[in-house]
């Protein structure tokens, strides 16, 4: 079951998902190393947040397969859930509990036991800066903050990888970049990043890209290697070459 | 066309909107710009005869929005930033439904929508429930278009929305514009100021500052260098270590340098040099909405 740190730590291979007679994802095969941050972009409805959640153990493929950190997510979804962090938008933390009590309720979640969780949750709180919100209810700080709590506690558990669904929307600009610079350091300390985002400057702090349209993967390399590809001055024009409908 | 004067409005200890002042000419299309939190669906909403400002005054038309706010509701179209169409009517009936409620009818003022409608109608007998996200935004303005109003107020229409569906959207809007219909629009993309004739950026409550996208660049004062090396992230924070430092961001492939007092561009190559950067490039550059932003206080 334990991958060897050569492996690719993500692995799909003709991974597919059908909704009736509608083929959202339609035989993808990508694979992500250990390490890289990994950008996931395409239209709305391109199929995006379907191939993640079968990545994340939350939708079974109708065929094809899919490996995270080794474990077959068909097979063995609970299993990818101990294994990966998940971090989107619209929900991530609960709003009536204080930032202490979010810590330790997903500590929980993930398993750690009490004491070690109570650790993690003082570390985070000064690793981050926010001793002045520990004892608030999330609902009364500053978004920019909770989202860097989010991230902090989707890495709880030290995931191999962590799923990153639209993380900056509606963020302010300074608080989004710092945000990437929570993602580099994850990066570098070994953790996989898989991350999707509307902001195509993004796309560039991206080690790899894949673009996905109408259910398969149209495009996959380095951002530069595809801007010289698709003589592209930046990746919003890779984009938009990509996705725009052929007249 | 539009006036705030002075509005504020608070949700119990949290201050949404702090003394926001703003004038619309008519005919504009403006830009409310500014992250989640910034205040831009209150003031929307303040406009739109739906809230009551704690205190100061707003004009539609010069109508005061509090007394006249019947009135105003005939004038103004208005889209939400959730989709709140009746989901289980179609596209047809929901369009009927907003048309009738105004006194009018889809023939009336079917040329005002018809570049919008066209798209939408080999699916008029679709649920608006089952369309795809772009495909209830086109129908949602079509609804908050279909009695013809003088001012369109829009809160966030493209947020979520990927870049071509985005651009799309703007270039309706565009065609809008020769109807002469004034329109407000809230976005957190900022590369959306550009698309509009003047914007306000708003954080936390407050307007940083108003004007046109050219002027706000030009406001800029600091001297700016897009700065470029194999290695990004190292050189990101080798660059805030530079004495002349003011902040540095990146932006994509390149991080942006705002200088303490101007620098010739080669002693920032040097000192990136020094430090063992391969691929690096120094160039002035002007700066944009975001670097305005980044930088408004």
């Amino acid at each position: 079951m334990q991958n060897s740190p050569q492996s690719p730590i993500i692995e799909a291979s003709k991974l597919t998902k059908q909704f009736g007679a509608f083929t959202a994802v339609d035989a993808i095969s990508f694979e992500v190393e250990r390490g890289e941050i990994f950008g996931f972009l395409g239209a709305n409805g391109a199929g995006k947040t379907t191939a993640m959640r079968m990545l994340t153990g939350l939708s079974r493929p109708t065929s094809g397969q899919a490996r995270v950190a080794g474990i077959d997510v068909a097979a063995h979804p609970e299993k990818v859930k101990q294994r990966i962090g998940y971090m989107s938008q619209k929900f991530s933390l609960y709003e009536d509990l204080t930032v202490m009590e979010n810590i330790r309720f997903y500590g929980g979640i993930y398993g750690l036991p009490r004491k070690q969780a109570r650790q993690a949750g003082s570390q985070l709180i000064e690793q981050l800066g926010m001793e002045a919100f520990a004892r608030k209810q999330v609902s009364g700080i500053p978004l920019g903050w909770r989202q860097k709590l989010s991230f902090s506690i989707a890495l709880l558990h030290q995931p191999d990888v962590v799923f990153l669904d639209e993380p900056t929307g509606g963020v302010d600009p300074v608080t989004r970049r710092q945000f990437w610079e929570m993602i580099y350091q994850a990066a570098e300390t070994g953790t996989t990043v898989f991350v999707t985002t509307h902001y195509m400057d993004e796309a560039e702090y991206c080690g790899r890209v894949s673009i996905m349209v109408d259910g398969q993967i149209a495009a996959l390399d380095t951002p530069d290697r595809l801007k010289s590809e698709f003589q592209a001055a930046n990746m919003h024009e890779v984009f938009l070459q990509l996705t725009r409908p052929k007249p | 066309m539009i006036t705030a004067q002075n509005l504020s409005k608070a949700y119990g200890k949290t201050t949404a909107l702090q003394e926001v002042s703003l004038t619309i000419q008519a005919g504009e299309l403006f830009g409310l710009i500014g992250p989640d939190g910034a205040g831009k669906t209150t003031l929307l909403r303040i406009l739109g005869t739906l809230l009551l400002p704690d205190a100061g005054t707003a004009f539609l038309d010069g109508k005061p929005v509090v007394e006249s706010y019947r009135a105003i509701r005939r004038a103004i179209g208005y889209m939400p930033g959730t989709f709140s169409l009746y989901q289980d009517l179609t596209v047809e009936e929901n369009l009927h439904f907003f048309a009738t409620i105004f006194g009018t009818s889809i023939a009336e003022n079917y040329e005002l929508i018809r570049d919008i409608y066209v798209q939408l109608e080999p699916f008029k007998n679709r649920r608006a429930g089952q369309l795809s996200g772009g495909m209830k935004q086109k129908l949602a303005l079509c609804c908050a278009l279909i009695h013809r109003p003088r001012i369109l107020l829009l809160d966030e229409p493209t947020t979520g929305v990927d870049p071509v569906s985005r651009e799309e959207f703007w270039a309706m809007l565009q065609r809008l514009k020769s109807h002469g219909i004034t329109m407000l629009v809230s976005t957190p993309y900022m590369d959306e100021a550009s698309l509009c004739d003047r914007v306000a950026l708003m954080r936390d409550g407050q307007v940083l500052s108003t004007g046109s996208p050219q002027s706000l660049i030009e406001a800029f004062d600091r001297p700016l260098l897009a700065v470029q090396a194999d290695d990004t992230y190292r050189m990101l924070t080798d660059l805030r270590q530079f004495e002349s430092t003011y902040s540095a961001f990146a932006f994509g492939h390149a991080v942006h340098l705002s200088l303490k007092a101007p620098v010739w561009p080669e002693l920032v190559q040097s000192y990136l040099l020094n430090l063992k950067h391969t691929g690096v490039s120094v160039t002035p550059i002007a700066p944009s909405i975001e670097d305005v932003f980044i930088h408004a206080e």
